[in-house]
């Protein structure tokens, strides 16, 4: 069972939030975020190109403008290799985990999962950028003190939303049987803006 | 909790049989380690998984059956499978059929003691997770959960689930010792069902390891003796011994030697991969090493060297004259003392011109000590950079000579300032309160207190001046040095061994496991992929470095200007172990 909506992000940029349900125990939320636009990477060119043909005509050495091909195909091979995250997914399955992936424009997955043994609490944190958005995160139990909290993960971190106009209301929902330990997943309801 | 079995990829296509693995109540899991197929005797099959269980302190047990079969199974069959169920008791008993050539599975899981759970739908009883058996049984989780009981089957409850499956199947290697083409009463099929894996060069070097490593141990212990004996103790020998870096990285490498070749085992995997990367560093060094060598003496390169070497030691002393003239002049504009000016110029070029007679009297015999020295490239890249090191040293000792008297002139001379100041203002330093408290002078002690004061404020900037340029010409020493080490530093120290089983073995450090969700169609169990997620390659080298030989620079920024202002002698790449000056 699939579902697809579009919320904006913090910078204004397009998200579109896939939702798969393949079981009563497992649910997996898929994040895309912006991608690459043409017009900032020609922006981007345009200024090292010049800057190195300005370069070029005060020193008359060619190497300059081999160096700034270099440094443009690296550098944007940097960018979409470990900056530029294509879509983030949060994968939930009960009694075994929750795993989080990026994946970046140029292919690369990285992967992190948490042990449901580990996971004592999910929250939603307020915090004030600008404006105050909301984001969801994972508190951590500490190995040796069962009590304490030794790590808050938050969740879909390259992509963030804003708080008005989509995200208005954070539901808790519950998967798994009702006996076992419950875990609880948490589901964006779009709210009509009452302003 | 959703029962979640744990299924080896090597067996998705066997012929039907018993399911043979562990059971692990906590995490409600079932570890499948093998399929044992038809026909078994049960005695037999009850008599091997107690040896198993004896061998491997894991609570091995027939879990349920396992049926591939062309289609639905048949009445009678179905009745079979459970009568079998009550030959080889176990509570959950797990049925997994799966249809030849097709894709979806069914399970069914029986309680017999508990009453049958209500209205739960038959899909959310059973998940599956499929394991490459391999891959987890020769990987090592990071961080290393140690599980303290290793009775079998008691586990606390606070360790992960996987870690777990991990140390289960890991441990299980009785189980696997037995393949397709073994006469035994029980047909098993695992991972090694095809085979069991060897190479025969590593047992050949496993039998050649003994001796050899005995033999060697036993002239590294001499080599160490004979290092260890009286007469390096005494003074000159001592004092070079701990001066010189050579020393230092050879006594590292004796050490790094003596660890690899000693005859007792590794404990655990991580001493393991400790000696694995010892080698692997040790045999980098001298392969390095050895080219080095082979490019030295190669169309008389060390020739060219030593003829360039005494030219290069008279144009660096020539410019150091041309500094000093430059100072006793007016240099940069500024107007120096004329007298104290004149006095330590001429103090330090008479200090180079014996230098320069030094180095034209060792001039014959450079050759043959750069030819000697070029040899011990052999040992290691290292010991050769050590020695480069040594040697720069040596060769600029007359700017370490000036650079001390300049400091320790500029530090008394402060010294001298700030006491005098605080007779000038009327206080006096309190050393058994540690501060300063204003004092009483006589008339005659102020007199000549200004005037020492006066004398020694003026004569500041020559003193200053002589200081700064000689503690630059010492940083640069010693940032070249510095660098030096740090090229010996890390070639001692890079888990190569780690990075390359990281590059082309990458299951074999893991950092944990990821899943990726199968095909799945409504009414059937859940399936999962269970994959390895390696460890990203600055964990590995964080866990995995070598100790160094220790050479950081122990002063902070702060301090290290700190020292600079009052004249304080500044050592910024003492080694470990080393006294204050």
């Amino acid at each position: 069972m699939e579902d697809e909506r579009s919320f904006s992000d913090i910078c204004g940029g397009r998200l579109a939030l896939q939702r798969r349900y393949y079981s009563p125990s497992c649910r997996e939320f898929c994040l895309s975020c912006p991608r690459l636009s043409l017009r900032s990477l020609t922006a981007v060119t345009c200024t090292v190109w010049l800057a190195a043909y300005g370069l070029f005509t005060l020193c008359e050495n060619s190497m300059i403008l081999s160096a700034a091909i270099f440094i443009t195909l690296l550098g944007l091979l940097g960018y979409l290799h470990f900056v530029k995250i294509d879509q983030e997914t949060l994968l939930i399955i009960d009694s075994l985990g929750i795993q989080m992936t990026s994946s970046y424009a140029s292919g690369k997955e990285s992967t992190t999962f948490i042990e449901m043994g580990k996971v004592k609490d999910i929250v939603i944190n307020e915090a004030i950028y600008m404006k105050v958005i909301y984001y969801l995160c994972i508190l951590l139990k500490d190995p040796v003190e069962p009590h304490r909290i030794s790590q808050v993960v938050p969740v879909f971190q390259r992509c963030v939303t804003q708080a008005r106009g989509a995200w208005k209301f954070w539901k808790l929902h519950q998967v798994g049987q009702a006996r076992g330990p419950k875990f609880l997943y948490v589901e964006a309801l779009q709210v009509p803006d009452l302003s | 909790m959703v029962l979640k079995a744990f299924f080896p990829t090597c067996c998705v296509s066997v012929d039907s049989g018993l399911l043979v693995g562990r059971w692990v109540p906590e995490h409600s899991s079932a570890v499948v380690l093998a399929v044992l197929h038809f026909p078994f005797i049960p005695i037999q099959v009850k008599q091997l998984l107690a040896q198993v269980r004896q061998a491997s302190q894991v609570g091995v047990a027939v879990l349920g059956t396992w049926c591939h079969c062309r289609q639905e199974p048949e009445e009678s069959l179905g009745r079979f499978l459970e009568g079998l169920g009550a030959v080889f008791p176990h509570e959950p008993w797990l049925q997994l059929c799966r249809e030849r050539g097709g894709t979806f599975w069914s399970c069914e899981v029986t309680h017999r003691q508990a009453p049958a759970a209500p209205s739960a739908p038959g899909e959310d009883q059973v998940m599956l997770i499929f394991y490459d058996q391999r891959q987890v049984l020769l990987s090592q989780l990071h961080p290393p959960t140690v599980l303290p009981d290793r009775q079998a089957g008691a586990t606390p409850a606070s360790t992960g689930g996987l870690a777990v499956v991990f140390d289960t199947v890991a441990r299980s290697e009785v189980l696997f010792r037995s393949d397709r083409f073994d006469e035994g009463p029980v047909r098993l099929s695992h991972w090694q069902s095809e085979g069991v894996e060897a190479s025969i060069l590593v047992e050949l070097a496993r039998r050649a390891s003994g001796p050899v490593c005995l033999l060697l141990a036993s002239l590294l212990s001499l080599v160490s003796a004979i290092g260890a004996c009286r007469v390096f103790r005494l003074w000159p020998l001592s004092f070079l011994g701990s001066k010189l870096s050579t020393c230092e990285q050879l006594r590292h490498r004796l050490e790094h030697l003596t660890l690899i070749f000693s005859t007792r085992k590794a404990e655990n995997s991580a001493q393991l991969m400790r000696k694995a990367n010892t080698v692997a560093s040790v045999l980098l060094d001298v392969a390095l090493g050895l080219t080095l060598l082979s490019w030295l003496h190669g169309r008389s390169r060390i020739g060219h060297l030593a003829d360039a070497l005494v030219p290069v030691a008279d144009h660096v002393a020539e410019e150091l004259q041309h500094l000093l003239q430059w100072l006793m002049g007016a240099p940069a504009g500024l107007k120096m003392n004329r007298a104290l000016d004149q006095v330590l110029g001429r103090f330090f070029l008479y200090h180079i011109h014996l230098w320069i007679s030094y180095i034209h009297l060792m001039s014959p015999f450079v050759e043959h000590i750069l030819w000697h020295v070029g040899l011990s490239a052999c040992l290691g890249l290292t010991v050769a950079l050590s020695l480069l090191s040594d040697i720069i040293a040596l060769l600029t000792f007359h700017i370490y000579c000036f650079y001390v008297y300049g400091a320790r002139l500029y530090c008394l001379k402060i010294h001298g300032l700030s006491s005098l100041w605080r007779l000038f203002r009327g206080k006096k330093w309190n050393v058994l309160r540690q501060r300063v408290d204003s004092c009483s002078y006589d008339l005659d002690q102020l007199f000549i207190g200004t005037l020492l004061f006066t004398i020694l404020l003026f004569l500041l900037p020559t003193t200053a001046l002589y200081y700064l340029v000689f503690t630059l010409l010492r940083l640069l020493v010693v940032a070249v040095q510095g660098l030096i080490h740090l090229l010996v530093d890390l070639i001692n120290s890079l888990p190569l061994y780690s990075l390359g089983l990281r590059l082309c073995r990458p299951y074999r450090l893991a950092a944990g496991v990821k899943f990726r969700v199968l095909q799945h169609e409504a009414g059937r169990p859940l399936r999962l992929l269970m994959q390895i997620n390696p460890l990203p390659y600055s964990r590995v080298m964080h866990t995995y470095r070598l100790p160094s030989c220790g050479c950081h620079p122990k002063d902070s920024w702060g301090a290290l200007c700190r020292k600079l202002f009052f004249g304080e002698l500044i050592y910024p790449w003492r080694q470990r172990g080393d006294k204050q000056d």
